[in-house]
């Protein structure tokens, strides 16, 4: 098991640090000139020259590369070229706001998914699982940023009960802030309870069939008992595979929904640096979201393998 | 259609108002929330081009010696008055008496001397240095006296000093003045919530607004939410004009159209081939048809202008009939041209104006017989294809500077233009001080490039301006990019 | 698990029609074909006839689902924009299936470090989040339909790549590949005759799952101004365009996001409902 842990860190690693390499490549082809931006139309190419020396980019791309890697394993980041404040200060602010919401968009997801779909699982092949089945197709097929729009129309527009848009900041009180981030959560969530509903379905059917709950089901125990005893408990294994994917992929989806409430996030500060050029923020908040989802990945098979110890040699 | 139109306004109007805080009704006389569409990067006005720099520093935080005001006249700021000597070389600046910085240090002719060498020194980045061209010397004759001494005349000096570009800053603070801004200005840098707002307070307990908070709503849509929601007092220049009209209607709010600087322009590559012929660049000038792209892209704010001039300045001519809209006449100048079977680029960068109006402009031109592929790109891209590169047919753009037709004058600038009678008519504007004089050569001048049909002049852009009735003091026009709210109040 | 039941000659028709989910699938995409075919020969009006005065109009004879913003119809708008989805789906697919397949068959024949080498780089292409990637892909090569199209086609090759690789490597189990080998076939033989045909249907439906999540990220794609240009219609930019609109005209919003619901829950459908039929514990990865 030791052995396997240090193979698969190892491997962890290695996928980051070419993940960071391939991150910086694709960062140095961007056409666009920082420097041109900040300074516009009138800018001078002495001036234009100045401002390239003083954000550091007139230095060789390897010893930039190896500075970015360098600082980060030591702890610090870079200073974004167009706020002029250290990129980990500006990444945190946003990460109040997108860690949060898609936080909320899980737990939403989860409490509407789990049971739908132990309910569907418990009447195969009737109306109820049907009507589920046909809930999650359609969940699965409209566009989260459609039913964002759809809900600004319906619910801010028409009903007034939400703000259309914006985020009005943590301390303008738990409440207010909350009630911001209920339209775009929902958003979020739908398409994953629909993907969840379907999981948890499949899973618990899958363990209704195996041995021990039929031993279990002789044994006299109540059919209740049954199901949240045991059926839920092995069908979790698959689901929190996908609800902790989920929640990478949550951190990144949530991009187009950030867009479309006006949402100050990760999504929008990535946005912003690609239109501003602000490579420096770029690359940190790139390689943020990759190792998230490399890290997610290697818990996930890690849990795996301590369950199971067959998968140990590759999948 | 239009019940549901005004039963969703209703709805909004009703329903969003208890989500205000209930403190903001009483606390509203004295604090005012402006909505802008942009985050400043920073907030140093003389270390990069950003608008949204200026929109929130110019005239509250940071003052020049001069000063701009809405009708785009100079007025004395810091500098309380000005002698000029009789050659125009030399400018001396009595300074106003008792001016404290934020940070509670002196204002006096030494930082003037500062702030202008450093804007103007080799290291510098300012996005206007070329404003301090003519400058030679910046000396400080006494504590309240400055005196700058120009290397040839400039008649523009006096409009130079007033731009964001020239404010006065301190020693102690210019390195930091990014992130903790200190100016002279009557509001001071509060604090600032990345992606969110920014807030300033007056440095004087007796003014009529006493907190300033600049949020930023980058979706039009959500500002007007925001307006009706009461979570904003103000836009300064709303960003989608199909939601004027809604707002016009409204009791609650007092809508004004201004006048900007921004001469938007269909411009053209005047060097590459089909271009570099008059008569195409006349048929793309006739094709056009400048009132359905108000319409359409502007929803009828705008200005129709035949030349690269404002129309509200008094040396502004009349050159719309030149190019009327007349597709047959476009089709006819192109069969002369040999150029019946056309196909062009047409790179739009981010605005509403550009990315709408390239459109409809790709449908005109199609009437004429042009087939017009549309390629959107960043305004990083934009300035280095189009404006630094040249590489490009055609492309939307509004020059915001004002009275900035010397552009085509210039030996390079993007729109590959060379002409000496222009470079004779700028170079005799240059030394010409007589105010009627000099109107009469920017007439020659706009006659000119409107003849070579240098660029397609579309329209100049407005200025829509929305905020709750009774704030009273915001500017109507945009003669420079500002939210200037020192003569704001609540009545 | 084994994946490739041998359903496959057991009157499969007959199982296909009796899958309610394939028949709504099929009759859903027939249709989105069907619209888009038509389209390449006939439309109601031109894509781009501006009529600005008749902006924005309810559903009339002329225009059977009214007009937008420049006056344009909506109708014709709509057909366009099934075809140009069906174009980024085949596209986007097509590059999947193409470069994924091939990477996938071959680390599953060579095994080896060819093996790890296809598996860590389909980790590497994994963690990028497919909407960053096609992000940082369009502002390299700038907006349009072409860049994005490419960007989803990248994010389909390790999807492909895992699921060829992981059912390649099941068959590569049985017997008769083996026994391929031992007669002297060359492993690119074996992977011709054998292992192609089997693992064949596991790709049909994955290949009809990724053509819906293509539409899906096209949309989104071009909702967030990266994807199809204008004046060429597309469903997603035509949701961006409706965006400040919507107040003024709600269908603006709401018929350009059905069009993209309905195609994409047919293709969904339709998966699944091939699935069901070809195996129903075929294993297949949706990634959302």
């Amino acid at each position: 098991m030791l052995t396997y842990l240090a193979r698969r860190v190892l491997v962890l690693l290695v996928t980051l640090l070419v993940a960071s390499l391939a991150i910086f490549i694709v960062l140095e082809v961007l056409p666009g000139d920082a420097a041109l931006l900040i300074l516009g139309i009138e800018a001078q190419d002495d001036t234009l020259a100045a401002l390239r020396t003083q954000m550091g980019l007139d230095r060789p791309a390897a010893l930039r590369y190896l500075a970015w890697i360098g600082g980060l394993a030591s702890g610090t980041t870079g200073i974004s070229h167009t706020y002029d404040v250290p990129v980990s200060q500006l990444i945190g602010e946003r990460l109040t706001l997108t860690v949060p919401l898609a936080l909320i968009a899980l737990l939403v997801s989860t409490l509407i998914a789990i049971p739908l779909g132990m309910f569907a699982a418990t009447r195969r092949g009737r109306p109820g699982d049907y009507g589920v089945m046909g809930f999650s197709q359609i969940g699965m097929a409209i566009p989260n940023f459609w039913f964002a729009i759809l809900s600004i129309l319906i619910f801010a527009v028409a009903l007034g009960w939400f703000p259309a848009s914006g985020f009005p900041g943590w301390d303008a009180g738990l409440g207010t802030a909350l009630w911001a981030l209920v339209l775009p959560a929902l958003s979020l969530a739908l398409p994953e309870a629909a993907i969840l509903a379907r999981v948890t379905r499949t899973s618990v059917l899958d363990t209704l069939g195996a041995d021990y709950v039929r031993t279990a089901r002789a044994k006299g125990l109540a059919p209740r008992r049954v199901l949240w005893g045991h059926v839920l408990r092995n069908a979790l294994i698959p689901m929190t595979t996908i609800i902790g994917l989920q929640f990478a992929f949550l951190l990144a989806g949530s991009i187009v929904i950030e867009a479309v409430f006006a949402l100050p996030g990760v999504g929008r500060l990535i946005f912003q640096a690609v239109s501003q050029r602000d490579l420096v923020v770029l690359r940190d908040v790139i390689l943020l979201l990759v190792t998230l989802v490399v890290v997610v990945n290697f818990l996930v098979d890690v849990a795996y393998t301590a369950i199971d110890p067959r998968t140990r040699r590759g999948s | 259609m239009k019940t549901m139109r005004i039963a969703a306004a209703i709805a909004v109007a009703s329903g969003l108002a208890f989500l205000a805080t209930p403190g903001a009704q009483a606390q509203q006389k004295d604090s005012l929330t402006i909505g802008l569409t942009l985050e400043p990067p920073h907030l140093d006005p003389t270390a990069g081009a950003a608008a949204a720099i200026d929109e929130i520093v110019y005239a509250n935080l940071f003052e020049g010696l001069t000063r701009i005001d809405d009708n785009g006249a100079v007025q004395p700021q810091l500098a309380e008055s000005w002698d000029v000597s009789g050659d125009g070389l030399v400018y001396t600046f009595t300074l106003q008496d008792g001016v404290k910085f934020h940070d509670g240090t002196n204002f006096d002719a030494d930082d003037v001397v500062f702030s202008l060498d450093r804007a103007r020194a080799d290291g510098s980045v300012n996005a206007q240095k070329q404003l301090f061209a003519a400058i030679d010397t910046v000396e400080a004759v006494d504590a309240r006296t400055a005196r700058i001494t120009l290397s040839r005349p400039e008649g523009a000096l006096l409009f130079n000093l007033g731009w964001g570009d020239a404010v006065m800053v301190a020693r102690e603070s210019a390195a930091t003045n990014k992130v903790a801004p200190i100016g002279t200005g009557p509001f001071k840098f509060d604090r600032w919530v990345r992606g969110s707002q920014i807030r300033l307070v007056a440095t004087d307990d007796t003014r009529a607004i006493r907190k300033v908070t600049f949020r930023f709503v980058p979706d039009p849509s959500a500002q007007i939410a925001a307006l009706k929601a009461g979570d904003i007092d103000a836009v300064s220049n709303l960003q989608a004009p199909e939601a004027v009209i809604a707002l016009q209607a409204d009791p609650n709010f007092e809508v004004a159209i201004g006048s900007t600087e921004g001469e938007t322009i269909l411009a053209m590559n005047n060097s590459r081939a089909p271009l570099n012929d008059i008569r195409v660049r006349q048929a793309i000038a006739h094709a056009i048809d400048r009132q359905a792209i108000i319409d359409g892209a502007m929803f009828g704010f705008g200005t129709p202008i035949g030349t690269h001039f404002a129309p509200h300045h008094p040396a502004y001519v009349d050159l719309i009939a030149t190019y009327p809209h007349d597709p047959a006449r476009a089709r006819a100048l192109l069969a002369d041209a040999g150029q019946s079977d056309l196909k062009l680029t047409l790179k739009l960068p981010p605005p509403t104006y550009a990315r709408r109006g390239g459109e409809i402009v790709a449908a005109q031109l199609k009437e004429a017989g042009i087939t017009v592929e549309i390629i959107p790109v960043e305004w990083a891209q934009w300035l280095e294809q189009v404006f630094r590169g040249t590489d490009y047919d055609l492309t939307i753009v509004s020059h915001t500077e004002p009275v900035d037709i010397g552009i085509y004058a210039r030996d390079t600038y993007y729109f590959n233009y060379d002409s000496p009678s222009l470079k004779a008519l700028m170079a005799r504007l240059n030394n010409t001080s007589d105010q009627a004089a000099r109107n009469r050569i920017l007439g020659q001048a706009q006659r000119t490039i409107t003849s070579d049909s240098v660029s397609a002049y579309m329209f100049q852009l407005a200025k829509l301006g929305v905020w709750r009735k009774g704030l009273k003091g915001m500017w109507r026009n945009a003669p420079v990019q500002a939210t200037d709210v020192t003569g704001v109040r609540w009545e | 698990m084994s994946i490739i039941a041998d359903t496959t000659r057991r009157g499969w028709k007959s199982q296909l029609l009796r899958h309610p989910n394939f028949l709504i699938g099929t009759v859903l995409t027939g249709m989105l074909i069907l619209v888009a075919l038509v389209s390449l020969v006939w439309t109601p009006h031109a894509f781009d006839a501006v009529a600005i005065t008749q902006r924005m109009q309810g559903p009339s004879a002329a225009h059977w689902l009214g007009t937008d913003h420049f006056g344009r119809d909506i109708a014709t708008r709509l057909m366009i924009g099934a075809s140009n989805s069906i174009m980024v789906g085949v596209v986007a697919v097509g590059i999947g299936l193409v470069i994924g397949v091939s990477l996938g068959l071959l680390a599953a024949a060579r095994g080896g470090w060819v093996d790890d080498l296809v598996a860590r780089g389909s980790d590497v292409v994994f963690a990028f989040p497919a909407i960053v990637s096609a992000i940082l892909i369009t502002a390299i090569f700038g907006p349009g339909a072409v860049n994005a199209i490419i960007a989803i086609g990248i994010f389909n090759v390790p999807v492909f790549a895992r699921v060829a690789r992981g059912a390649a490597r099941q068959v590569w189990g049985q017997e008769y590949a083996r026994a391929g080998l031992a007669i002297g076939k060359s492993p690119s033989a074996v992977t011709r005759d054998h292992i192609l045909p089997n693992i064949a249907p596991v790709l049909i439906v994955q290949a009809t799952i990724q053509f819906a999540v293509a539409i899906l990220a096209e949309a989104a794609l071009a909702y967030l101004g990266l994807g199809t240009q204008p004046p060429a219609p597309s469903w997603g930019r035509m949701l961006f365009d409706a965006q400040t609109f919507m107040t003024l005209d709600p269908k603006l919003a709401i018929l350009p996001g059905l069009a993209i619901a309905l195609a994409v829950l047919g293709l969904n459908l339709l998966g699944d409902g091939l699935r069901d039929a070809l195996d129903p514990r075929l294993r297949t990865e949706r990634i959302g």
